[in-house]
């Protein structure tokens, strides 16, 4: 039973990947191309692109894209669940125990040290994704800086925060001006 | 279920659909998103809320997406909460993805599509850096020089490439210490 197969194998993947979609990303390989070998290494690669190319978590895009190439939409419906069903209920158990014991004093302080992390990793991704945006994902040197990247950036942000735009809005005129440039060939 | 809660869910399923489909970039953008939705825009979470959310998604195993909407979902309307948000968050995934299951080369080597892309990413790395910036002075404010040094530690720590896991399990033990020490003091 192939949709079963599919349910088990990305729950696994679910289960096993702990820190989201680069923990995610070996497991899928390991699954997907060496035990059951339903990609080869060159459509796993254009399935990496294809994630950080398109919305969702990786391991969603995955299971979407491994399910519909093998038994079509019922495909991608079992990989999906079978990916979300361990973040399901280990995620509600945690939900439902962080609620009854937020008020202790320990985990008060845990918690209170636990923002602050939380604030970092944020920074830390908004690093990540800086380097790219403004530098191609090099290094500070003049000859990384993307010049339309970067008066978009300012653009965006000064649209953020000083205009309230919407989030959504921000990056649907951003998109629409990175077409723009490159009809007009910049 | 009254009128009230259904436009509720409906609000939380049609939020949390339209941030999906636009969450470029890993979990981190998603809490962004919903950090401006949920706490500034509704007003049906706490700025602390929210990232005690994103701390315990980054801890469960799982897509970060997912986990974060499984908790803000339970915390805004409960068990129909958490089925509103997670089919909002991984409809607009599932659907793309089926799609360009039939054609990915041509999508992924396609100079329009990568040009919408390249734009789109500035206007990210702007979202994440507002919401960074209104985050991190919110931490700043509360005049406590241990939430000081773990901001700057984490921070240090996953620029050095440690494991996002290990600085929240580590972030932990030292408020945990801090509790046991504060009880020492005080006894």
């Amino acid at each position: 039973m192939i949709l079963l197969k599919l349910f088990a194998s990305f729950f696994q993947i679910g289960l096993f990947s702990v820190g989201g979609g680069y923990a995610a990303m070996p497991l899928i390989e390991a699954q997907a191309v060496d035990a059951f070998g339903w990609l080869t290494t060159q459509e796993f690669t254009s399935l990496v692109t294809i994630a950080e190319m398109t919305p969702g978590p990786i391991a969603v895009n995955a299971a979407t894209f491994v399910g519909m190439r093998l038994a079509g939409i019922p495909g991608a419906i079992f990989a999906t669940l079978g990916c979300i069903f361990p973040s399901l209920i280990i995620v509600t158990l945690m939900s439902v125990l962080y609620e009854k014991y937020r008020s202790l004093d320990t985990m008060q302080a845990v918690l209170a040290c636990l923002r602050p992390a939380a604030v970092a990793l944020i920074a830390s991704a908004a690093i990540t994704i800086l380097r790219v945006a403004l530098l191609n994902g090099g290094t500070l040197k003049i000859e990384n800086i993307r010049p339309l990247g970067v008066s978009l950036f300012a653009a965006a942000l000064f649209a953020l925060r000083k205009k309230r735009m919407s989030p959504i809005v921000v990056m649907l005129l951003c998109g629409a001006a990175g077409i723009a440039a490159h009809a007009v060939g910049l | 279920m009254s009128r009230k809660e259904k436009g509720k869910l409906w609000t939380l399923f049609t939020s949390m659909l339209s941030i999906s489909a636009f969450t470029f970039g890993g979990g981190f953008v998603i809490v962004t998103l919903m950090k401006r939705r949920f706490v500034d825009e509704l007003g049906w979470l706490e700025e602390n809320d929210m990232l005690d959310m994103t701390a315990l998604a980054q801890t469960c195993p799982g897509a970060i997406a997912v986990n974060a909407a499984i908790l803000a979902g339970r915390s805004v309307a409960g068990v129909r909460g958490i089925a509103a948000a997670v089919l909002g968050t991984i409809i607009p995934p599932v659907a793309i993805l089926s799609v360009i299951s039939y054609c990915y080369t041509q999508f992924a080597e396609n100079a329009w599509v990568a040009a919408a892309l390249a734009g789109m990413q500035a206007g990210v790395a702007a979202v994440i850096v507002d919401v960074v910036l209104n985050l991190g002075g919110g931490i700043l404010k509360e005049k406590k020089r241990l939430i000081h040094a773990v901001l700057m530690g984490a921070f240090m720590a996953s620029l050095l490439g440690v494991n996002a896991i290990h600085i929240v399990l580590a972030c932990a033990g030292i408020g945990a210490l801090n509790a046991v020490c504060m009880r020492r003091h005080q006894a």
